[in-house]
């Protein structure tokens, strides 16, 4: 039990999603050599490539040699507990999964995918990143991302709230508000 | 005074006459909707007891069931019932997504407490990536099955945040207001997503003034469209 609590303290995850699209040239730039040097060197054990519809399939590494461990899967019901025990995140740009992991208060950087036609999700990635919460990235300028990266001048998000959006509503309806 | 082709001068034949009635129509139609337009800017006239509304919720793929139950979680459930879930033939997740919501209110309180839930499928109108010319023609269907839906649902209360499902239902409910069928406050709540530029159904419900009132997350939103609500981020 002692060891794997050690392994657990000293295991560093980089969780990469992607949601329920296709994003081929995300996976394929986090399963670089460089990109997986760089993660290794800043510290990171475990690289975890959740892939979605995306038909590229990452070579899986057990990381012996002084490399990381690499593991992938297409789906999964819920995400959460991936996001939970990762030590950085690197996601599409849904807005689902940002704020899923700024939520759980993690380090993300978001991929934005310029396949995508009419892409309104660079403009979310692009203003949070502008707020410091996370940082902004595309599949080419991701190693560049990784290696000039500094968690520490990340802002943490404060969570938003749907009360505003009751009450108006409340007071348009004449509904009492309580 | 009578001419050679024994017409009255200044008769007023059949056709004209039937002109004259289309644009009487047309502009009684045009006054309707002013008048309906602008009662729909304003509130509903309070009172001590207020009855709960019928509420139709439009759910869609991608992040919007997911603000759509962020929204719904702080909304008195015994004012808005009973509740009509609505979401795309084509997305499996969001109906299962508010049965589980449904279900974790009905474990809190009763249903008096709480209210009463149905959940319907809807035919698209456009696929992601669909052409547009075969989307004339799946829009028109959407179109008549969402009449259908209306009929039987006849809500008092709409409450959309943005997926495409969401315009026939809308402009049904407008058209609805206008014959004076249903009385339905139209709320549109643009997604988190949505930071420099309004959606597609967001842009058409400002445009034509359908929705009674339309709140944007960021502030960008609200420096550009004047007449929308500015409520902060949702999530």
């Amino acid at each position: 039990m002692a060891e794997a609590d050690e392994d657990l303290k000293s295991r560093r995850t980089v969780f990469v999603t992607v949601g329920t699209t296709c994003f081929d040239s995300l996976v394929r730039a986090v399963d670089t050599q460089e990109v997986k040097e760089e993660l290794f060197k800043k510290g990171y054990t475990h690289l975890l490539i959740q892939m979605g519809r995306g038909s590229y399939i990452p070579a899986k590494s057990t990381g012996e040699n002084g490399s990381l461990e690499v593991d992938c899967f297409t789906f999964s019901s819920s995400i959460t507990d991936y996001l939970r025990s990762a030590s950085l995140v690197i996601s599409h740009a849904g807005s689902g999964s940002i704020f899923e992991t700024l939520r759980l208060q993690k380090p993300l950087i978001v991929v934005v995918n310029e396949d995508l036609m009419d892409n309104h999700q660079s403009e979310l990635a692009e203003e949070l990143a502008e707020r410091k919460h996370l940082f902004c990235a595309r599949p080419q300028t991701l190693y560049q991302t990784v290696a000039d990266m500094d968690l520490g001048s990340l802002i943490p998000y404060q969570p938003g709230d749907a009360a505003p959006v009751a009450k108006l509503l409340n007071s348009f309806l004449g509904f009492p508000d309580d | 005074m009578e001419n050679s082709n024994n017409h009255y001068c200044l008769s007023i034949t059949p056709s004209s006459l039937e002109l004259l009635s289309i644009i009487g129509f047309i502009t009684l139609i045009l006054i309707r909707v002013l008048y309906i337009i602008h009662r729909s800017s304003q509130p509903r006239s309070a009172s001590s007891q207020q009855k709960p509304l019928s509420t139709l919720i439009v759910l869609g793929s991608g992040g919007h069931t997911a603000e759509m139950i962020n929204l719904l979680n702080v909304l008195q459930k015994n004012s808005f019932t009973p509740r009509y879930y609505i979401a795309a033939a084509t997305d499996n997740m969001s109906l299962q997504k508010a049965q589980v919501l449904e279900n974790s209110w009905l474990n809190e309180g009763g249903v008096e407490e709480v209210g009463s839930a149905k959940f319907m499928q809807i035919y698209r109108s456009r696929e992601v990536g669909q052409s547009y010319i075969t989307s004339v023609g799946t829009t028109l269907i959407a179109l008549a099955h969402a009449l259908w839906l209306m009929i039987k649902i006849r809500p008092h209360v709409i409450l959309c945040n943005g997926p495409g499902t969401c315009i026939p239902l809308c402009a049904i409910a407008f058209i609805f207001k206008i014959l004076g069928i249903r009385w339905s406050y139209i709320f549109y709540v643009e997604s988190i997503a949505r930071v420099r530029r309004l959606s597609l159904s967001a842009l058409l419900l400002y445009k034509l003034r359908m929705a009674d009132q339309l709140f944007v997350q960021w502030p960008q939103l609200k420096s550009k469209y004047h007449r929308a609500h500015y409520v902060g981020r949702l999530m």
